[in-house]
């Protein structure tokens, strides 16, 4: 009877047309369902409190499937267990919307044990239905993590026992016990009374969230005839005298009124602002391109290697950066997979002037190396006519080949003579700049502001760049 | 807009806010974790949603739920999470929601290890999940592509009603190259069908469920068609010194640029070699391959991949018995040296 009041007041749609069939008037629950109950309540509750239009109902796998041919509202079918997912990417983008998540036990507390705890923790603004039947309505009356000890079920024969299966699981309980969630309750779908106290538990929770006071959680007892092989009567029996013996009727948390209303109003940039905020107008800079002088015809493909810490990776970063304001073709790599075997950190640079094909370095033209480990690795593999820069304050002996210019650079006593070994990458960017003819002391001065993320650093890297230029200058000549 | 040196994992965030997705909803994982961690940084600052969900399995149901509400929504992973996700993906394509998902694909099976494969080609491509669907499947080669190719997936997948998804490795993930970011996209169709909360929606739902076995069919036949029109008009390849080659050598990603330098050793030694590298692996460039083998110039294809071969299958069929498919592969994250390319090539081309 109150179907059809409630097709007036749009909580529910006036013919049930997405049903297949020619019965469009009545729902397909079976006679005594409790589905079918608390759907009305929800769809009263709602076209009470004026938001019928804004609700968004997510429906789970279960029985209720099919509530998007009832519920007058934009409705999502959801996969089995994932409704508080879904009701959360949802919710996240129409905060003004009221998301109803409705589930039942298999779905809530099996296999979307996960979805639901976490929803809930959050604290996701949304309120959620939890039907809780003791067992696998849709699927023919399989046991679900709420079945009774001793309860038979299609696939609980003789009976739930503790050793196979454990305890039923207490979802309201367990709900309560996290910090988020604003309200808590368990109800029951039996006689006019609980049925009363239902109805007040589910508008208490649309709500909460009309006020934008986070998670409500309403977990109602639910009669399934038609699992539990009973008349209607007898179902609503068994959940006053055995059901709710398991799980006990209450509020578990109500936090509702000393909470303040969630600001979730959603700050949506314009366009025109978007590349500003996602750093890219940051570095935008005037460059006289005409004025350099990139010598080097030579494309450069440089390995740069040591201990991890030691600024292998960003001295790799600066060259690419500087390299791609040469209008060079550039890319960097930093050793991954089977190339970390060993202990060593490093990274591939090249620079050239035709597009890049592999990335990799296998023959560097330069090997920056920073410690004895890199040197032994990879000196092999330099170009004949090809350059070591190596650390003389860490390496004692420096390259065996006769046929690559060796440039020995203390770079770390030189770090350390500024106060601060970090540095000593600088400095061999320096040396880099000073002897190589494929970086321009001018271009590479007008960038070091730029790429010095740190500020604060800003001074002591400009002088240990300096320093090394010197040095790289003087090793030129 | 200025260049910009980035990561390719970085620039997948940023191509993806300027083509408008304000969600993104991700679970960390090497080598894929700098898009979560860069979403995570920039959502925020553009007014969008970053949430680091419990599991993909959350994260592509939130994605799920945002794309119903009309809005672009994107997640990504790398292989083990892209697993996780297909559930999601199946009832995405199903319900025929738009979405952008990225696999920067890792060595498996299992947990494998974290160094770049090509393993996860089969899954993306040919549906993954249950059902007759298939999700358009886009392969960058470099950072640039990450972003523009990213850009391009928001725009084809909301075209289509169609997930799609941007199927990368190790490598192009790591590796920082300059990037000319586009402006902002500034105009959207309308999506009359989300569920947006407001009166106008009511009708609207989002559901992958047909009970009826002839509306279902229909439906089916409806994603084929769809699937069909899709290939007819955004395959996109590349083709390389191609002209006069008479081997052809195909392979996608990370691959790609490291044939590319190999043939450019191998023509030097004057074998007439070339590439085809397909942009997109969902729809297949199979059209053009059958051009290729249909000429009399063109002796044979070698396939390679970072993988046991599962787009050589793809390539075989295009080619469909008319010239000799040849396959090399690597497996278990580590990448062939140039010097191995150029001599596979030649073995597979028989002029060793
Ligand atoms: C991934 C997946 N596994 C299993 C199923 C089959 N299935 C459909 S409904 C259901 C159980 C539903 O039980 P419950 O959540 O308690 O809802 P009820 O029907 O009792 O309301 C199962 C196991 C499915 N649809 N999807
Ligand atoms: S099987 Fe049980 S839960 Fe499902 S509609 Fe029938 S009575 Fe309701
Ligand atoms: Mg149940």
């Amino acid at each position: 009877m109150s179907v059809k009041i409630l097709g007036k007041s749009k909580g529910f749609y006036d013919t049930y047309e997405r049903r297949p069939g020619n019965n469009k008037k009545q729902t397909h629950y079976c006679p005594g369902c409790g589905h079918g109950i608390l759907h009305k309540m929800i769809a009263e509750a709602l076209v009470d409190f004026d938001v019928a239009e804004n609700m968004v109902f997510i429906s789970p796998v279960g029985c209720s499937v099919f509530a998007y041919y009832y519920f007058n509202a934009g409705n999502i079918q959801a996969a089995h267990g994932r409704a508080p997912a879904v009701a959360t990417g949802v919710k996240r983008a129409l905060p003004e919307s009221i998301v109803i998540s409705y589930q039942g036990d298999g779905d809530l507390a099996a296999i979307g044990g996960n979805e639901i705890l976490h929803a809930a923790n959050r604290g996701e603004s949304i309120t959620v239905f939890f039907v809780n039947n003791a067992i696998y309505g849709m699927t023919g009356g399989q046991m679900a993590p709420t079945t009774l000890i001793g309860q038979k079920t299609t696939t609980t024969p003789y009976g739930r026992t503790l050793q196979n299966e454990g305890y039923p699981i207490k979802m309201a309980e367990i709900i309560a016990s996290l910090e988020s969630p604003v309200y808590v309750e368990r109800v029951m779908m039996a006689d006019v009374r609980s049925k009363n106290a239902a109805r007040k538990a589910v508008r208490k929770g649309i709500k909460n969230q009309i006020e934008k006071k986070g998670f409500s959680f309403i977990e109602v007892l639910s009669t399934c005839p038609t699992g539990w092989k009973m008349t209607a009567p007898q179902s609503e029996e068994w959940i006053k005298t055995t059901l709710v013996k398991n799980f006990p009727l209450g509020v578990y948390k109500d936090i509702a009124d000393e909470v303040e209303p969630l600001d979730l109003s959603l700050n949506l940039a314009t366009p025109e602002r978007i590349p500003r905020l996602i750093g890219l107008e940051q570095d935008k800079m005037e460059f006289d391109t005409a004025s350099m002088k990139i010598a080097a015809e030579i494309d450069q493909e440089i390995k740069i290697a040591g201990f991890g810490g030691q600024g292998v990776l960003s001295l790799g970063v600066w060259l690419s950066e500087i390299g791609m304001r040469e209008d060079l073709d550039v890319s960097w790599i930093p050793s991954y997979g089977p190339e970390m075997r060993g202990g060593t950190a490093n990274c591939h640079v090249k620079l050239s002037h035709n597009s890049i094909g592999s990335p990799l370095v296998t023959h560097p033209t330069v090997l920056v190396a920073m410690n004895r480990p890199s040197l032994d690795k990879f000196e092999d593999d330099v170009v004949e006519g090809g350059a070591i820069v190596w650390d003389s304050a860490l390496i004692d002996i420096g390259p065996k080949r006769k046929d690559i210019r060796s440039i020995p650079v203390p770079a770390t006593k030189i770090a350390s003579d500024f106060g601060n070994t970090k540095v000593s990458n600088v400095v061999l960017l320096g040396v880099l700049a000073g002897f190589s003819d494929f970086l321009d002391p001018l271009v590479v001065q007008q960038v070091l502001p730029i790429i010095f993320k740190k500020k604060h650093l800003l001074e002591i890297n400009l002088k240990a760049f300096q320093k090394g230029l010197e040095l790289g200058r003087e090793l030129k000549n | 807009m200025a260049k910009q040196f980035v990561k390719g994992n970085e620039a997948i965030v940023k191509g993806a806010i300027l083509a408008g997705c304000r969600a993104y909803y991700g679970y960390p994982i090497t080598p894929a974790s700098e898009i979560a961690q860069t979403a995570a940084l920039f959502m925020p600052l553009v007014g969008g949603t970053f949430l680091q969900a419990e599991s993909e399995i959350a994260a592509i149901n939130m994605v799920y739920g945002a794309s119903g509400t009309g809005i672009r929504a994107m997640t990504a992973s790398s292989s083990p999470g892209f697993s996780l996700k297909q559930e999601g993906l199946s009832y995405l394509a199903g319900a025929e929601l738009p979405c952008v998902v990225v696999n920067i694909m890792r060595g498996g099976p299992g947990l494998g290890n974290i160094a770049p494969e090509q393993s996860d080609y089969n899954q993306a491509v040919k549906g993954g999940g249950h059902g007759n669907y298939k999700t358009i499947v886009l392969a960058p080669n470099s950072a640039q592509e990450m972003c523009d190719l990213t850009m391009l997936a928001f725009e084809l997948s909301d075209k289509y009603r169609n997930p799609a998804v941007v199927l990368a490795d190790g490598f192009i993930g790591q590796m920082m190259e300059p990037v000319d970011f586009p402006e902002p996209v500034t105009e959207f169709a309308e999506k009359t069908w989300a569920v947006r909360g407001v009166d106008r929606d009511r009708m609207n739902l989002v559901s992958s469920i047909e009970l009826d076995p002839d509306d279902l069919e229909r439906h089916n036949q409806k994603l084929q068609s769809k699937y069909e029109i899709i290939e007819n008009n955004e395959t996109r390849y590349e083709e390389y010194l191609l002209d006069d080659a008479e081997f052809v050598v195909v392979g996608y990603g990370i691959v790609s640029r490291l044939v590319h330098t190999a043939i450019n050793q191998l023509r030097d030694e004057g074998v007439k070699v070339g590439m085809l590298r397909p942009i997109t692996l969902m729809p297949y460039p199979s059209k053009r391959l059958a051009e290729l083998a249909a000429l009399e110039q063109v002796k044979a294809f070698s396939v390679i991949e970072l993988s046991n071969g599962q787009m050589v299958d793809d390539v075989r069929l295009a080619v469909n018995g008319a010239k000799p498919v040849e396959f090399f592969g690597r497996m278990g994250g580590n990448v062939p040296s140039i010097k191995e390319l150029v001599h596979e090539i030649k073995r597979m081309m028989r002029v060793l």
